[in-house]
């Protein structure tokens, strides 16, 4: 079965996205209406597990963004995989982030020193990248999870 | 029961959605274009320094584009609609009421909060919702929603406010009222300025010291509940729920003049499921609808032509079974060959809640049907996008669709524009 993950309409308020398996969402319950008896069930019924919010509380601040690259593989995060990013975390040294660096946005480990404050690569063959100004890089937000399509 | 309203309006909204996906555009002027990339209808900061008016033609504007390295966007009302959800549902953790004025402001009300303390509240606010969205925001805050919007306008001219104000003290109000022009204040135009000018009331603390008589006289009953409310007495509470619309319109111009009736058939058929879309989404149906095509107003006398024509539908409806066919063959009577066509569209009329609806005696119920169809429909789109299913005459050629050669990718809303990182 191939999970594949689909960003909803605008409009929708509190989801931002889901996960289908074969056209369908999870459902815990489901109940058909049905002249006669009502189903004991269906006063119990419950929404389907909702993917987007175990992926992030937080919907407003919550982006999705393709990662191209192999830079953070020692993180396990691949190119390919989509990023969930939230903008609306404050940045800790040790954090994966999304920052603005040099015209591009880039995925890296946050390391914040004395001197410097550094992105971390985790691949050998990349060299960590240091900011000593503002001018020359922007956080962007926080790299809270990864969704990869098997 | 003391009332306390703020309002948060978005800076420059189209501008910054722009910026927030493209950071190295910060500091740079930048316009975003109308539909067809006509002329302007928002300006960074910067653009507005370089001398870009409102409304302005691409054409005219050309040069000063290139001059000053001037950023330019077609609308992306896909894009904007998202982030101003995002800035939406932040607000909506600050208050249980709020309001969503226009796609850039919304007005919260922080009415009978107790033991919070409203200027460090409003900063909360003011701070939260850029970082959280990347959209920067001004804050006014006051007990009356003309009056909040007044010091929202005032925080956003003053250097020392810098996008934050609380006008609750009496002797800041004054202040602030002298400092507004009438023209400024919300809910009286400038054709009311001009004439209160010549009694010379000029500033909006001259219309609060004026009789309610006076006001009545010259600017109506609304007038007054204006002048009201700048005098701090709440006359306006919050519209949590939008009245339906009593008239629904879809066009659009062409990106490029069509003659084939077949090529107007596709936009026209496309126009109408909207419409139909549009009226199912605020439970309403629709008694009768009307049909136009026109061809540019721009064109000499003799290649100019426009007409239109009214349907009326033997019973309320806003089911695409109806309202399709009979958009499409209004369309056939009133199309003539040989014209240079540059726009369709559909307007319908005579709206009524869908639960109002009198059936006609002599027609065949169908509507049980096609509400469940239009329901499985909208359900489709709402999830998949407009895309997702359409009817086969409004084709796939896409010749009418518009122009708008320096649209950004939808960032937020579509798998593949998503934000690249490395």
């Amino acid at each position: 079965m191939e999970a594949t993950v689909i960003p909803l309409h605008p409009i929708e308020e509190h989801r931002f996205l889901v996960i289908i398996d074969q056209g369908n969402t999870l459902p815990l319950f489901t109940t058909t209406v049905r002249a006669g008896f009502p189903s004991p069930a269906s006063d119990y019924g419950s929404e389907p597990i909702d993917l987007n919010t175990y992926a992030s509380n937080h919907p407003a601040s919550t982006f999705l963004v393709e990662v191209v690259g192999d830079s953070m593989t020692g993180a396990g995060i691949l190119p390919g995989d989509l990023a969930i990013v939230n903008k609306d975390i404050k940045p800790f040294s040790g954090n994966i982030v999304m920052a603005f660096v040099d015209g591009g946005f880039t995925i890296k480990r946050l390391r914040i020193e004395k001197e410097a404050t550094y992105l971390d690569s985790e691949n050998p063959t990349y060299q960590p990248i240091r900011i000593d100004s503002p001018e020359q890089g922007m956080f962007w937000g926080v790299v809270v999870g990864i969704h990869r399509k098997l | 029961m003391t009332s306390l309203f703020a309002l948060v309006d978005c800076n420059n909204f189209y501008a910054s959605c722009e910026r927030v996906f493209q950071p190295q555009l910060n500091g740079k002027p930048i316009v975003v274009l109308s539909n067809n990339d006509g002329c302007v209808i928002a300006r960074s900061n910067e653009a507005k320094a370089c001398g870009i008016q409102m409304g302005a033609p691409l054409f005219e504007i050309k040069d000063a584009i290139a001059f000053h390295g001037i950023h330019v966007f077609s609308s992306n009302y896909e894009l904007y609609g998202d982030m101003s959800r995002r800035v939406v549902l932040v607000l909506s953790e600050y208050s249980p009421h709020v309001e969503v004025y226009s796609i850039d402001e919304s007005f919260l009300d922080l009415g009978n909060f107790l033991d919070v303390d409203i200027e460090k509240y409003a900063r909360a606010i003011w701070e939260r919702v850029p970082r959280a969205t990347g959209i920067p925001v001004a804050v006014g805050v006051a007990r009356t929603k003309t009056l909040a919007k007044l010091a929202n306008r005032v925080a956003k001219k003053s250097k020392k406010a810098n996008g934050m104000l609380v006008l609750t003290d009496p002797k800041h109000i004054e202040a602030a009222l002298k400092a507004t022009e009438i023209g400024d204040v919300w809910g009286i135009g400038r054709r009311y300025a001009r004439k209160l000018s010549q009694f010379g009331v000029n500033t909006a603390y001259d219309l609060t010291r004026q009789t309610d008589s006076f006001i009545k006289k010259h600017l109506t009953i609304l007038g007054l509940r204006t002048v009201k409310e700048l005098r701090g007495e709440p006359c306006l509470d919050l519209e949590t729920m939008p009245p339906a619309k009593q008239n629904i319109c879809t066009s659009r111009s062409f990106g490029e003049a069509l003659t084939e009736l077949s090529d107007i058939e596709e936009a026209l058929s496309t126009h109408a499921v909207r419409c139909a879309f549009k009226l199912r989404k605020q439970k309403s149906c629709a008694m009768a609808f009307t049909v136009f095509l026109e061809t540019s107003r721009f064109g000499q006398d003799s290649q100019m032509y426009f007409n239109s024509r009214t349907v009326r539908l033997d019973s309320p409806s806003s089911s695409e079974l109806v309202i399709l066919p009979a958009a499409l063959e209004a369309l056939r009577v009133i199309f003539r060959e040989g014209f240079r066509y540059k726009k369709t569209g559909v307007i319908v009329s005579g709206i009524c809640p869908a639960n109002q609806v009198q059936q006609s005696l002599f027609e065949p119920d169908t509507r049980q049907r096609d509400s469940n169809l239009m329901k499985t429909l909208d359900g489709l789109r709402e999830r998949y996008g407009f895309k997702s299913v359409f009817y086969g005459v409004q084709g796939t050629s896409g010749k009418w669709q518009m122009q708008n050669s320096n649209l950004s990718p939808c960032y937020t809303t579509k798998l593949k524009d998503l934000l690249k990182a490395n």
